[in-house]
């Protein structure tokens, strides 16, 4: 019987599955931050039990920490106390930890890839939606909450009901200027913010073969987005060649029979989804969000929508209390629209690939004088690397802010937060109301979107880039 | 962990889609480390006013609804964040149910893991309650899990469907993390047949110092 990517990985791991329960699902990697964990680990002092298998979890700390110089202190005593504690529980429990004086700390969705500890065909869970991210090298990855990841801790295994399979199959190639991020924000623009609601998704197509590791991690990453459980792409050479030599990947002939292993992973022919859904990579545009949530997205050649426009009550009426928030009129050219901010960063988009790409984009120019703009890396690595490359030299002579690594400004935990009403062109992953800080509005779009945004001061389409300046 | 069997309360209407969990509970008050104490923070945006008053304008600050422990809203509720602090922050602020027409996947499983119990029911029947709830502040529905009903005092206004497991396990107040190492056998047996390739956070394979780099 042919089987999917994922039936592969689920049946492999099924400890336990039993008529009229849950099954129960082995978890490979347990990742662990200090906004999502300290709970956890209090349930297990409690109940006198301990962390099964600390080999097979890692701790770092990313979302609430500063972004400023490392040698200064926190100034947020209350982050602060949430990051001593997780130095405590993982001293305590014996929990590998990338604290804030690793030169490895990042967040923590972008530090699993690079130590190799993400590999093909395993599973892994994190107490943070965005951990679907680590699915783009052919793995089971999704988020839990914070009794799951007790259980996790506790038992090495979760509870879980068999999700749906859905193939989201993006044809074609993507002309320039169109990137990862703009395949998965068309995505949840058409099939809406719950349309992948009790799906694990597998992206396949020839559009996203060719995206590098670090685009199909943008895709995977924002499958949360729109519901679904977790996404996932199939491993094949870039997968194996990213992975090759990393320091928790296997070495020498284990990697070779590793990677023979790995190349079995692949969706079978004649495998059947749940539900499949198409796009044509050639049809696809870079995008801008307007709204308050990820599928509010319109064309960079478009306008801003009426809520007339809409059938659905519910979706006009959100229509309607979005563009209030925003501060935006319906039929306002997107091109047309100042920002004051720019937010390059996030679990989305801030590894090295983001920042090149950004960086081409910036060389030799400047950020508009109306606006503040900063560049957090994803990870300590990806900042020494881009160092290594000049990148920072490049983004500090336009004008922007060079930050350390960690989530910053994508959910604003840490002192890099948006003042009321500030418009802000994010590469991070949601524009909810707030998000960025209260009163705060964010225009979700890719690196080289955000990149351009802060040059011209307001949204630009990137294809004409060159021609215009 | 609390057993739900039957609940009537008041219900709190909040006609809204896409309630996401940075609404349920802002970020500034993740912080904590603590399971309890969110309640005062749920819906903090909408909530309050600048100056820390309770905003009249948002819906469950409106007369009638004072002590309402039935949440009513619109579909994909509790999208976004994995974060536990909204299913703990709504069942501080007193909601132990929460019915919409349809839920986010991790919000919805947070619920079970806290006593909670989410209700998916068909949208025409969520806007029914929704409009009862806002002509007749006050308006009470009775929440019977053994049954999997909800009524009101006309009577039924819905069946509900829930997962058997989940409903036994919330009926009797069982804990998974308990639960599931009543299997350490099957752990174990699992445990030895793992392949010895997968990676082991502890110990790198490589003593490389410095991961690669990406080549261009």
């Amino acid at each position: 019987m042919p089987k999917t990517l994922f039936e592969k990985i689920w049946d492999a791991h099924l400890v336990r599955d039993a008529a009229g329960e849950p099954a129960l699902v082995y978890i490979d990697l347990h990742l662990v931050h200090e906004v999502t964990s300290p709970q956890a680990f209090e349930a297990l002092r409690l109940t006198g039990r301990t962390v099964r298998r600390p080999d097979l979890t890692v701790a770092t700390m990313d979302h609430n920490v500063p972004t400023w110089d490392r040698s200064l202190p926190t100034t947020d005593e209350v982050a602060q106390q949430q990051m001593d504690t997780l130095s405590k529980n993982c001293a305590e429990f014996g929990i590998p930890l990338y604290d804030l004086n690793s030169d490895k700390q990042g967040i923590v969705h972008v530090i699993g890839p690079e130590l190799g500890l993400t590999q093909p065909g395993m599973t892994i869970v994190c107490g943070d939606s965005h951990t679907s991210t680590h699915g783009a090298f052919g793995a089971l990855a999704f988020g839990i909450g914070t009794s799951e990841v007790e259980h996790v801790l506790a038992t090495q295994c979760l509870s879980q009901a068999r999700p749906k399979t859905m193939e989201v199959r993006v044809d074609g190639q993507l002309p320039d200027g169109v990137t990862a991020k703009d395949i998965i924000l068309s995505v949840i623009g058409r099939l809406g913010t719950a349309g992948g609601t009790g799906y694990v998704v597998e992206y396949t197509g020839e559009a996203i073969r060719n995206l590098s590791m670090e685009g199909r991690m943008t895709v995977c990453n924002m499958s949360i987005e729109w519901g679904a459980r977790a996404g996932m792409v199939a491993p094949d050479d870039k997968t194996f060649a990213y992975l090759e030599g990393r320091s928790h990947a296997p070495q020498g002939k284990a990697f070779e029979r590793a990677v023979e292993h790995w190349r079995s992973l692949a969706t079978d022919p004649g495998a059947k989804y749940d539900r499949a859904e198409l796009f044509h990579a050639n049809d696809l545009v870079p995008v801008v969000t307007w709204g308050t949530n990820p599928g509010q997205v319109v064309p960079i050649t478009g306008r801003i929508p009426d809520p007339k426009d809409f059938k659905d009550d519910a979706d006009r009426r959100s229509a309607e209390r979005a563009l209030e928030y925003m501060g935006l009129q319906p039929g306002t050219p997107v091109q047309e629209i100042p920002i004051e901010r720019v937010f390059l960063g996030s679990c989305t988009n801030a590894r090295i690939e983001d920042l090149r790409a950004a960086a081409e984009i910036v060389r030799g120019k400047q950020v508009s004088r109306n606006v503040y703009a900063m560049v957090v890396p994803g990870s300590m690595l990806v900042k020494l690397q881009a160092e290594q490359e000049g990148l920072d030299k490049v983004f500090k002579s336009a004008g922007f802010d060079w930050r350390e690594a960690g989530c910053s400004m994508c959910l604003g935990m840490n002192p890099d937060i948006l003042k009321p009403g500030e418009r802000c062109a994010s590469t991070s992953n949601r524009n909810f109301e707030g998000r960025q800080g209260k009163g705060g509005r964010t225009h979700l779009v890719s690196p080289q979107m955000a990149a351009a945004a802060a040059i011209a001061g307001h949204f630009v389409d990137v294809r004409t880039w060159d021609r215009k300046n | 962990m609390q057993s739900y069997t039957k609940v009537t309360g008041t219900v709190g209407p909040l006609d809204r889609v896409n309630v996401d969990t940075d609404q349920i509970i802002p970020k500034q008050f993740l912080k904590r480390i603590e399971r309890t104490g969110f309640g005062p923070f749920a819906f903090f945006d909408w909530r309050y006013r600048e100056d820390g008053t309770p905003n009249p304008e948002f819906e469950l600050n409106r007369p009638g609804y004072e002590g309402a422990t039935i949440l009513v809203a619109g579909r994909n509720f509790g999208c976004g964040s994995s974060r536990e602090h909204a299913p703990w922050a709504l069942e501080d602020m007193g909601f132990r149910t929460i019915i919409a027409p349809s839920f986010a996947d991790i919000f919805y499983n947070n619920c079970f893991q806290n006593g909670m119990l989410p209700i998916v029911l068909p949208e025409e029947t969520v806007n029914e309650i929704l409009n009862r709830a806002k002509e007749r502040p006050g308006y009470q529905l009775t929440v019977d899990l053994e049954e999997q009903t909800v009524s009101d005092e006309e009577g039924v206004v819905a069946h509900f469907d829930v997962d058997e497991f989940r409903k036994h396990c919330l009926l009797n107040g069982l804990d998974n993390v308990g639960l599931t190492l009543q299997h350490q056998e099957d752990i174990d047996a699992f445990e030895r047949r793992r392949s010895p390739l997968l990676p082991n956070a502890k110990q790198p394979a490589a003593s490389t110092q410095k991961e690669p780099v990406h080549a261009r």
